[in-house]
């Protein structure tokens, strides 16, 4: 078993914009009524760096942003654990039309955005952060691969670990051969111990048998839950929205689940 | 930290098939590197590639994987009965209980690139034969040899560019002191594709010839393909080892540059700190320090200074990508492995077609291979967004 304690959200989706507002509609207070969410632009990023930055890489920096902010920690100082299934899907996407081509003519930023760290390479030069970083992947699965990886460090490490889930659709022709319906963006600040800022402790198991994942019991938000990797860990952001003791089922490998206890402070 | 022995340890790349091919390549001074001809790629340049991958499928019951990267990863795990001792210690641990941690870069991108020369003309469409999830997505080579290995325990797949198969250590070591799993097998894959070639040519990384790492004459670097595993476990758990072990690791961002180290070599300094750290030893301990030396400018010059910086100037240190070129996302496992044949061979090799050590440079760079007791390695890699990773690996009675 490993333990954290969470001591800040972000999140970005459509209908999700902000931990604020989407603890309403995770509450069940308000309802969901997704629509195309705002232009990111995360102040962070300084605009000359924010034009060379993709979607991908300015939803992960955001979330970020957010979730260190709430926690009110040295965004420095944390370790750092980025999960996607997919990387960039646009910039896969262009590269491999202009590969196609006899002569390509790759654009030099374009393929230094595309390595699966990217996102957490701007993260580090925006907040000057020189701590160990982690970009990794687990398919539908990758939120709690990352959430596994995130844990064991703040255990093993004793440090505290930004842990951002973010997944972006590709375009056609990829789209249709890994669909997904929308973008989604969360963060979770993970500390070894509890804080006068922690908002709830969680304890991870890796189960040993198949278990039947925890839905949302809203039709659209588990619509969204189902239709991007990242967006698998919303019934832990549901629980830690409503405040409420939770025992939860988040997908892992190969079929197999992670069993997360939720205990608010 | 409490040292983790290497079981059992394998790797292909443009060396040959196998710890043995490898070893003697190195000792014979024989580069793998060859000009470019894969895929029609019109570049000047020179690749470490890995022969007969072409003509491979992988096995029967996992057809749908089938891809250059899945059959380099095949073709690691059936070399120095890998597949064969990961079973034993499966049948020890139970499939539950040993991690697969694997790091890369581009996964199976290739297949992707071959379906965007196969459009439908009308639609845009890929082809149908098109398969997604078990060839370009980058968790599919984990997926694939956790099934082909019948392992069930804690799975990831890291893909930090050039640092990604270093990293896999460090999770790993981190998962079994925590008890999540007894055993790991760790590694990487990447192979060779379009995008790489034609992406570092775009950055003007790209040499014309066989790269030339620390030479004051060097071009840039040379893409290779490779796969590597590790099969970790406890000391006091295995029954018979290598006689390697995993003493230390050091992981550490630049927040510098997304393509461009750090000039003085900040981050790839802090990375090995904090492994010499780990592993509690002083800079006079280490033996050899096997470079990430990619033969860039920029690159070699950094890790030059960043050697200075830590271990002063008589630490010998070489980089042997004028062997295997960079095989980027499996350049750490290359590495770690040729660290393991380096500390069971007492084997410190030079730096391979490099032909004057650039003048400015500090560290005890050795330009021919040398024989004597090699009882410590650090291994450096270091990968674009700044993402740096140092391991030390030892003699283990």
């Amino acid at each position: 078993m490993i333990e954290a304690w969470i001591e800040g959200v972000g999140i970005f989706a459509p209908g999700l914009v902000g931990w604020e507002q989407a603890t309403g509609v995770l509450a069940g207070r308000q309802a969901y009524a997704p629509s195309e969410p705002p232009k990111l632009a995360p102040a962070l990023l300084p605009a000359d760096v924010r034009r060379r930055t993709t979607e991908h890489i300015r939803l992960a920096v955001e979330v970020a942003s957010e979730a260190v902010r709430h926690a009110q920690v040295d965004a420095a100082a944390l370790w750092s654990v980025f999960a996607t299934s997919e990387s960039d899907g646009a910039i896969s996407h262009n590269i491999c039309e202009e590969v196609a081509k006899e002569i390509p003519e790759v654009s030099p930023t374009r393929f230094h955005n595309s390595v699966t760290n990217a996102p957490a390479g701007y993260w580090c030069m925006a907040v000057q952060s020189q701590a160990p970083s982690t970009s990794l992947s687990g398919f539908d699965a990758s939120v709690g691969v990352g959430l596994i990886e995130a844990g064991v460090q703040v255990a093993a490490e004793k440090c505290r670990v930004l842990l951002v889930a973010h997944d972006s659709p590709f375009p056609e022709p990829l789209h249709s051969a890994r669909p997904m319906s929308a973008l989604f963006g969360t963060a979770l600040v993970l500390a070894p111990a509890r804080s006068a800022h922690s908002l709830a402790r969680i304890a991870v198991v890796i189960e040993p048998a198949l278990r039947a994942l925890s839905r949302l019991p809203d039709a659209g938000l588990d619509g969204l839950r189902t239709g991007n990797p990242a967006a698998r860990v919303l019934p832990l952001l549901a629980a830690l929205a409503r405040r409420e003791s939770a025992e939860l089922f988040l997908p892992y490998v190969h079929s197999q689940a992670l069993r997360v206890t939720l205990e608010p402070v | 930290m409490t040292p983790l022995v290497l079981t059992s340890f394998t790797g292909v790349n443009a060396l040959g098939r196998g710890s043995a091919a490898v070893l003697e390549a190195l000792t014979a001074a024989r580069t793998g590197l060859v000009p470019c001809t894969f895929e029609k790629v019109q570049l000047e340049t020179w690749v470490g590639e890995v022969a007969g991958l072409d003509d491979l499928r992988v096995c029967e019951r996992l057809a749908e994987f089938d891809c250059r990267n899945n059959r380099l990863a095949e073709l690691t795990l059936e070399q120095d009965g890998f597949a064969a001792r990961v079973a034993q210690a499966r049948a020890k641990y139970g499939p539950r209980r040993i991690a697969v941690i694997l790091g890369t870069s581009t996964s199976g991108i290739l297949e992707t690139e071959h379906a965007y020369r196969q459009r439908d003309p009308q639609t845009g469409a890929l082809p149908a034969s098109y398969r997604f999830a078990t060839t370009h997505n980058l968790y599919a080579s984990t997926d694939f040899v956790r099934r082909y290995l019948g392992l069930e325990g804690p799975a990831a797949m890291i893909s930090t560019a050039c640092s990604s198969s270093a990293k896999v250590f460090a999770s790993a070591w981190r998962l079994i002191a925590q008890g999540l799993c007894d055993a790991a097998v760790v590694g990487g894959v990447d192979s060779l594709c379009r995008n790489t070639l034609y992406g570092f040519a775009s950055l003007d990384l790209v040499g014309r010839d066989a790269c030339r790492p620390c030479d004051a004459q060097r071009g840039g670097i040379s893409i290779g393909e490779a796969a590597g595993f590790a099969l970790l476990e406890r000391p006091e758990q295995a029954a018979s080892h290598s006689g390697v072990a995993l003493l230390g690791y050091g992981e550490s961002s630049d927040a510098y540059h997304m393509s461009t180290p750090h000039p003085e070599g900040a981050g790839a300094a802090l990375a090995m700190r904090r492994a010499l750290d780990c592993a509690a030893l002083a800079p006079p301990a280490i033996d050899y320090i096997n470079m990430h030396g990619t033969a860039s400018l920029v690159n070699d010059s950094m890790e030059d200074k960043a050697i200075s910086t830590v271990f002063g100037t008589d630490t010998a240190c070489s980089s042997t990508k004028g062997w295997t070129g960079h095989a980027l996302g499996a350049a750490g496992i290359t590495e770690a492995l040729i660290s393991a044949l380096c500390i069971q061979h007492g084997l410190m090799p030079g730096c391979l077609n490099t032909r004057a050590i650039d003048p400015s440079f500090t560290s005890k760079v050795l330009l021919t291979n040398h024989s004597g007791a090699v009882r410590r390695v650090l291994s450096n890699s270091f990968g674009f967004g700044g993402s740096n990773c140092s391991l030390i690996f030892g003699a283990h009675p």
